[in-house]
């Protein structure tokens, strides 16, 4: 069954996060497709994730098609203006691609290309309310399309957002993403599955599936980054120690990310697992959830 | 509000002079002189940094606006100076070196680089308020522009970039939308957040912009 019939039916799903490489060899896509074939039922493919230079979402979406895999083609802001995102929206149609993710995107200047000219034609919202144009059958502008789109459009919430403003505006910007037809929800990553729950009795009358984030640990260092660098994210400290402590540090950080699998699947619709180069140890990790 | 400029690096104004042995120096009485980037003592130092370099400087002055029309006088007054030399080193905006550019029929080169229009928001400390986007929003935001202060100008609410109160991109700034929350709020208009903000009209922007108006 696709993503949208699963999340319409109100059954739990476990989608995964698939990052292009920088370069053309598609091999190791290739190999992760058939890993996760059958594991998850779809795979977001990132859009130059980090501001990073790499293979783009659309051809890599389309890999994975072929391979059976049903893709999430995730959409950033930054880089495309209002007429290159709406073409490859209608691109993204007609090679059957049909869940799309509205992201903003991160700055350029945080990438390999700080150069870079920022875009940010449209915001994430906005290009929310694009897709739900096109699927009605007209352009941004009103032009009536020959032949309209058929997207299920997703978003993204940041349930850990810092302090109070932070998280009402975290809140109120998910309504405005629902107005405009936002379907599904994927959320940062999460370690603090009681204070996620807090998060989810907030937007218990949302009325739309989330699913949450969740990063298997490589290492304490990264656990550090993630709480100094990255917005949202917050790994308790007892996690922390798990891993310093822990003498085989990859099979510790798996286990957490089974374990938070397996917790947060019963307090919302599901689990995103963003690998962030593990992508090929996703399926031990639901071995080790029971799935 | 003010023009901002910084001086670009010496190494950059020399490469671009590699084709004159004499240069006339021109720096601004306005903006330039407050940023310390293009009045007197920034002129003759650069001066000084020339002669150093081998080159001949013909002359220097400093115009009071570089970018008014009373540097096409100024430049008369000091004909023989600007007509020895091969070429004019302007230390002003780029409305300035522009301007000479108009009014002398020698090559002109930028010292500075413009960087944006601002305002001295506390001393020593300029920042860009407006980016003169063509259809003002500050109404909906509480006078706070997401377009100027937001990194990515998002009109629909945060990123998932802010920390700490902060932006992503600059942990010293504000992250415009924590501000707009804020004082919506204290203003009891924090409904109006809610509102879902449609794309802007870039062509507003459209290049180079003009405008006729009935002078005075």
């Amino acid at each position: 069954m696709s993503l949208k019939s699963l999340l319409e039916a109100e059954k739990s799903v476990i989608t995964a996060e698939v990052g292009p490489l920088k370069g053309t060899d598609i091999n190791e896509i290739g190999e992760v497709a058939e890993l996760l074939l059958g594991r998850v039922t779809a795979a977001n493919v990132t859009d130059q994730q980090s501001s990073v230079m790499r293979l783009g979402s659309l051809a890599t979406c389309h890999l994975l098609k072929d391979k059976g895999l049903e893709p999430v083609f995730q959409m950033t802001c930054r880089d495309r203006n209002r007429l290159a995102l709406q073409s490859d929206l209608l691109s993204a149609h007609v090679l059957g691609i049909e869940n799309v993710l509205s992201l903003t995107g991160d700055l350029p200047s945080l990438g390999d290309h700080p150069q870079a000219k920022p875009v940010y034609d449209l915001d994430s919202v906005q290009l929310l309310w694009v897709i739900k144009r096109l699927n009605e059958g007209y352009d941004m502008v009103g032009n009536e399309l020959q032949g309209k789109t058929n997207f299920f459009p997703g978003a993204v919430v940041n349930p850990g957002a810092d302090s109070g403003a932070a998280f009402e505006l975290q809140l109120i910007k998910m309504e405005k993403k629902i107005a405009v037809g936002a379907r599904f929800f994927q959320t940062q990553a999460v370690f603090d599955p009681d204070a996620f729950a807090k998060f989810m009795k907030r937007v218990e009358g949302f009325g739309v599936p989330i699913l949450a984030g969740v990063i298997p640990l490589k290492s304490v260092g990264m656990a550090r980054f993630m709480n100094k660098n990255v917005s949202g994210v917050f790994v308790p400290e007892e996690l922390i120690d798990k891993m310093a402590k822990a003498e085989d540090k990859a099979a510790t950080g798996m286990d957490i990310a089974a374990n938070l699998v397996k917790e947060l699947k019963d307090i919302c619709q599901g689990v995103h697992l963003m690998a962030i180069g593990w992508e090929k140890r996703v399926p031990a990790i639901l071995d080790a959830a029971g799935l | 509000m003010i023009t901002i400029t910084r001086q670009k690096p010496l190494e950059e104004v020399v490469h671009s002079l590699n084709r004159c042995n004499k240069v006339y120096l021109i720096g601004c009485g306005t903006c330039a002189t407050m940023l310390h980037t293009g009045g007197k003592s920034e002129v003759l130092a650069m001066k000084d940094k020339l002669e150093a370099d081998g080159k001949k400087v013909t002359g220097w002055m400093v115009i009071p606006t570089a970018c008014d029309e009373l540097t096409r006088e100024a430049l008369a007054e000091n004909a023989k100076d600007v007509e020895e030399a091969d070429c004019i080193l302007v230390m002003s905006c780029a409305y300035g070196v522009q301007t000479v550019g108009l009014y002398s029929d020698k090559p002109v080169f930028p010292a500075l680089d413009t960087l944006f229009i601002g305002k001295e928001e506390k001393p020593g400390h300029f920042a860009e308020i407006c980016m003169q986007c063509g259809e003002c929003l500050l109404g909906q935001f509480a006078g706070i522009c997401p377009m100027t202060q937001c990194a990515k100008g998002l009109l629909n609410g945060p990123c998932g970039g802010s920390k700490d109160g902060k932006c992503e991109q600059d942990p010293e700034h504000d992250c415009a939308w924590i501000l707009i929350y804020e004082r919506l709020k204290r203003l009891g208009k924090l409904d109006e957040i809610k509102e879902f903000v449609p794309p802007k009209d870039y062509s507003k922007m459209d290049r180079p912009r003009q405008i006729e108006v009935t002078p005075l």
